[in-house]
């Protein structure tokens, strides 16, 4: 099951070339952009691991695509997501963020049942991927 | 793809549409003297200009190396040509983004083990697109001290030369002959390093044009006697120590605009025309240590 996240959610997987003209659109706005990359694609974690500092002062993407290029080196089979940080006052958060990068399996999601009292049943998504523990998956 | 033949082609247009066309023009105008500098960068213009039209027409046309390395005394204009290559560059689509970035050993080399590569690293990626000058280079290498972290430094620049090189444009200056010791004992950053600019020094005429540029420039002028004891001035100073070209005549000038001023502030109660405001006076150059034998690091 494709994960989908963020901006482009609705998209096919952009091109490393489509990537490229987004880093230059978010260095055109000063927005610094950043990498993170998780293996537990729940949507309620939201605290992914960063991929080194965010990369702030940039003139250029080809730095943003050095990172992404040695991110996806050290980690072929994660998430990796690619984020754009607005500074000015008043923002002062993420203005753009995007997968670009995915397993190459991607093992989706089981619905878990719960019952509760008065047999109402609660129900959980849970990641097939997270049953096994880091570093096994995917 | 077959390389058509006999396709006539507009290098002229091409030169015309770039806008390297108004850099060039302004390197020639505002940039006085440094004629074996500005023949090289000619030079480059053309080849990158030549290189853009064969790859429009299919033929094999590899990016130049156009790291380069640029020699001569303090105040022969480095930083500042290094600026104007920028915008070259920028014209002629070889960097994408034109900025400079100026940064010395300070701002490469870290203060204990493992600070040096992420520091520098952070400044390639800020000079990206652009051109990294890196002034006083000799200074990354420290013979004397072996563990000295420069030449990680070193290292990693040389990586990113080689491997990088249609992200940025590296130029070195520094003053000649250390610079010669400098590429001698690191061979690998010499044979990268494609373009050796050496900047000669200003004759007593260039140094006065100057002059008269940069005060055209801060709307002022000079009278005649002024300007005859500011050529007198330049002979003399250039026999004093540190003498530093243009930055010399910079710092005299603006020794000159304090002397005017208080010259002006001295008769205050007399009605000033406009003219006074703009016109230095022989006396205002006149007034300088270097008139009177100089001193060590003559005003």
């Amino acid at each position: 099951m494709r994960l989908t996240q963020g901006t482009f959610s609705f998209l096919p997987d952009l091109s490393d070339e489509q990537i490229r003209a987004q880093i230059e659109y978010c260095l055109r706005n000063g927005w610094a952009v950043s990498l993170e990359h998780t293996g537990d694609p729940h949507p309620r974690n939201v605290y992914w691991e960063m991929f080194g500092l965010p990369l702030f002062d940039l003139k250029d993407g080809a730095a943003v695509m050095a990172a992404l290029d040695e991110c996806r080196r050290a980690f072929p089979n994660r998430y990796i997501k690619l984020n754009a940080f607005d500074a000015t006052r008043g923002w002062e958060s993420l203005r753009l963020s995007f997968i670009v990068n995915r397993p190459k399996h991607e093992p989706g999601f089981a619905l878990q049942r719960t019952e509760a009292a008065g047999r109402n049943i609660r129900y959980t998504a849970q990641p097939n991927a997270t049953v096994r523990p880091e570093g096994e998956r995917y | 793809m077959a390389a058509r033949e006999n396709v006539p082609l507009d290098l002229e247009a091409l030169y015309r549409d770039s806008n390297v066309h108004a850099a060039l023009e302004a390197l020639d105008r505002e940039l006085v003297g440094l004629a074996p500098v500005k023949t090289r960068v000619r030079e480059i213009a053309a080849l990158l200009l030549v290189e853009k039209l064969r790859r429009s027409v299919g033929l094999e046309a590899a990016a130049p190396s156009l790291h380069m390395s640029f020699t001569g005394n303090p105040g022969t204009g480095k930083t500042t040509v290094a600026m104007r290559m920028a915008a070259i560059l920028h014209g002629l689509g070889y960097v994408r983004k034109g900025h400079l970035v100026a940064v010395t050993r300070d701002d490469l080399v870290g203060q204990f083990i493992g600070h040096t590569a992420p520091k520098t690293k952070e400044v390639l990626k800020r000079a990206m697109g652009g051109v990294l000058f890196i002034d006083e280079a000799y200074y990354l290498h420290r013979p004397e001290n072996e563990r000295d972290y420069g030449q990680e430094a070193i290292e990693i620049l040389l990586q990113v030369m080689e491997n990088q090189r249609e992200d940025l444009v590296v130029i070195l200056a520094g003053y000649r002959e250390r610079m010669e010791r400098f590429f001698a004992s690191n061979p690998g950053l010499a044979s990268r390093i494609a373009h050796h600019i050496d900047f000669p020094d200003y004759t007593d005429e260039e140094l006065f044009a100057i002059a008269e540029l940069m005060l055209s420039r801060m709307q002022y002028r000079l009278s005649e006697d002024a300007a005859q004891a500011l050529r007198e001035y330049i002979a003399l100073r250039r026999r004093q120590p540190h003498f530093a070209n243009a930055r010399s005549i910079r710092n005299a000038l603006d020794r000159a605009r304090l002397r005017h001023a208080s010259r002006l502030f001295a008769r205050r109660d007399r009605p000033l025309a406009s003219a006074d405001l703009m016109t230095l006076e022989a006396e205002d150059i006149r007034a300088s240590r270097v008139f009177r034998g100089g001193a060590q690091g003559a005003s």
